[in-house]
């Protein structure tokens, strides 16, 4: 099963879509830049990669599940099987102009080792992840005192596939401490629409339901 | 797969029915034929180089006007040409007619496929079962010994003669993978796309050691004659169906043994106390020996198992595969299935990370299914659905959809 399926779809509530496309791809895509080489690593059932592919960006995938790879191969598209924990470092440095991580941080066993590989094998990384700072989470915690399930991410603590969790704050933190620039972060509300940007993370943090970031390496010196 | 069929035990056939057919073919196939002269030797990695030659290939579905369509099938260790149409020995359909065809995968209304003999082979293209020029005499062992690259460069003259320039396609499995994958690294710009199929780069020890059991078969066999059976009118056919026999079980697997057989009896309530063909494993495996040996000349399995364990992309590229593919264009799928114990998904990993390593476009699917390294001959829908998909992506980049074919 594709971390992606578990973490979005089939949970009675479907992702804000936009002429079919999902809110959050709508958002990657934009951020690529067109003509750019770029690996979809948890690509999933190859949705976002199709649509990179139908604006003529030159698109790869790395899927954990056979299923979701054989879909994507089914689709013609350029998807291996690997795991974004083990198989990252068989790609050299600087191989993509941008290396996507959607939805599939918080599933990785390793999230600081595989951001780092993201960022020597494409020049730019777009990372997405469930932000766990988010109210509804932080309420059932707080009120519920159990662990948080909700539409997006239904697992049970004992079940789900999730097991780094992280909130948008801790992610930025992440991010200084390895020396990672954000170019570009956008936090998506439950309905998939971006949060306004002059409000103070503290904000993004509460009521971003997932986060969007457009990594760069830092500049040395720095 | 074939019926199971009873067996009168102790087994591996008698005079084959076929033989003086398949003598005939080796000289005179029921192909197409490209005849090389003494002015285009073959040049073999032995040293020697072969002439003249010839080499027998089938073609299905039209080239078109940009040349662009061509598609060539590699054949496994025992295939050959005759991937849609009936054998010519044995009366059976083509090898790859699930694979093949109108409307199939390997589309004949799109694509115009051809698929050639390998060099060392028994169904036309020079080999050691054919004749010797120089002498009027078969060749026998004194045919020189052949490798996958030399089978490859082989088919480049063919394709060159075609008036080919670059092949939409080279798709193989098992032995015809190992083609693909030789055709794709020597000549890359000569290749759009690959489609290999349940093979690796290099043959592994295991499997080096399955073809010396085979062939040790052969040999122990007194009807071989040191090789020189057909001035004896004889044909080692024990020796090469044991062969036969072994390299079958490397083809299936446990489970799809136990699936089709189990422990059951054939033709019989209780054992016999015997060494008769109890159980219906056993008879299955005896017919399949003994329709082999009706088809394949003994000494031609010899040289083409042995150019199988000489074969190792890496070897040749300071042995770093990666190099072998580096700054490659070419678009690849990988295909392998989860209980193909001869060539297992492993292999096929370690392909795809040389490719990723050399940012290659590839695709790799693992096709669960428990029928073993034979699963690429047999009807495995998804495995279909992959091949066309891919192939229909990579015509949609090679300009072929809408043109026309």
């Amino acid at each position: 099963m594709s971390l992606q399926q578990q973490t979005l779809p089939f949970t009675g509530v479907e992702p804000h879509r936009t002429e079919n496309l999902r809110s959050d791809h709508l958002l990657v895509a934009e951020m690529v830049q067109s003509g750019s080489k770029v690996l979809d690593v948890g690509c999933g059932d190859g949705e976002l990669l199709q649509l990179l592919e139908s604006r003529g960006i030159d698109g790869r995938g790395i899927e954990l599940s056979r299923e979701g790879v054989n879909r994507c191969v089914a689709k013609g598209l350029a998807v291996v099987q690997g795991d974004a924990d083990t198989d990252l470092i068989n790609y050299p440095d600087d191989a993509f102009d941008y290396v996507i991580l959607s939805q599939t941080l918080q599933a990785t066993r390793q999230p600081k080792v595989v951001l780092e590989n993201l960022l020597r094998i494409g020049h730019r990384a777009i990372v997405s992840f469930p932000n766990f700072g988010f109210w509804r989470m932080r309420l059932q915690l707080l009120v519920g005192g159990h662990m948080p399930r909700t539409e997006n991410l239904p697992a049970t603590w004992y079940d789900t596939p999730n097991i780094h969790f992280c909130t948008i704050k801790d992610f930025v933190q992440l991010c200084e401490a390895i020396n990672v620039k954000m170019e570009r972060a956008v936090a998506l509300d439950l309905y998939g629409r971006p949060l306004r940007l002059n409000l103070p993370w503290w904000f993004w943090n509460m009521f971003g339901e997932q986060g969007v970031f457009l990594l760069t390496r830092a500049e040395q010196g720095k | 797969m074939t019926n199971v069929q009873s067996i009168p035990s102790p087994s591996i056939p008698s005079p084959s029915i076929h033989g003086e057919d398949r003598a005939h073919e080796a000289d005179h196939p029921t192909s197409q034929v490209a005849k090389f002269g003494a002015d285009q030797p073959l040049k073999l990695d032995c040293g020697v180089d072969l002439a003249p030659f010839q080499i027998a290939y089938q073609t299905y579905g039209e080239l078109n006007a940009d040349r662009s369509n061509a598609i060539l099938v590699c054949h496994a260790l025992t295939g050959d040409q005759h991937v849609n149409n009936a054998h010519p020995v044995t009366g059976k359909h083509g090898w790859w007619d699930t694979m093949v065809g109108p409307g199939k995968p390997l589309d004949t209304n799109l694509y115009f496929i051809i698929c050639s003999n390998v060099i060392g082979g028994c169904m036309g293209s020079t080999g050691p079962a054919s004749t010797n020029p120089a002498t009027g005499k078969l060749w026998g062992l004194d045919f020189p010994i052949i490798t996958l690259p030399d089978m490859v460069r082989a088919q480049t003259m063919l394709i060159d003669r075609l008036g080919i320039d670059t092949l939409f396609c080279v798709v193989g499995g098992s032995m015809g993978g190992m083609q693909a994958l030789q055709w794709t690294a020597a000549y890359p710009a000569r290749v759009f796309s690959t489609l290999a199929i349940a093979c690796s780069t290099r043959h592994s020890a295991q499997n080096i050691a399955f073809h010396e059991l085979g062939r040790q078969a052969v040999m122990a066999d007194p009807d071989w004659r040191g090789g020189r059976y057909f001035d004896h009118d004889t044909h080692p056919h024990r020796g090469l169906g044991v062969a036969r026999m072994a390299a079958h079980i490397t083809y299936l697997s446990d489970a799809a043994l136990h699936r089709k057989f189990g422990r059951r009896m054939q033709d019989r309530e209780l054992p016999t106390f015997s060494f008769d063909a109890d159980f219906q494993v056993e008879s299955y495996l005896r017919y399949q020996g003994s329709s082999f040996v009706e088809r394949f000349d003994a000494n031609s399995y010899l040289y083409l198992t042995r150019a199988m364990d000489y074969f190792d992309i890496a070897a040749d590229h300071d042995g770093v595969l990666a190099k072998a593919f580096s700054g490659i264009k070419t678009r690849f799928c990988v295909v392998s299935f989860t209980s193909d114990w001869l060539f297992p998904t492993a292999e096929s990993r370690a392909l795809v990370h040389a490719l990723n390593a050399s940012s290659a476009r590839v695709s790799f699917a693992e096709i669960e299914t428990d029928r073993g390294h034979d699963a690429f001959l047999l009807d495995v829908p998804e495995f279909f659905e992959i091949s066309r998909a891919f192939l229909q992506s990579a015509g949609t980049a090679r300009g072929l959809n809408r043109a026309g074919g």
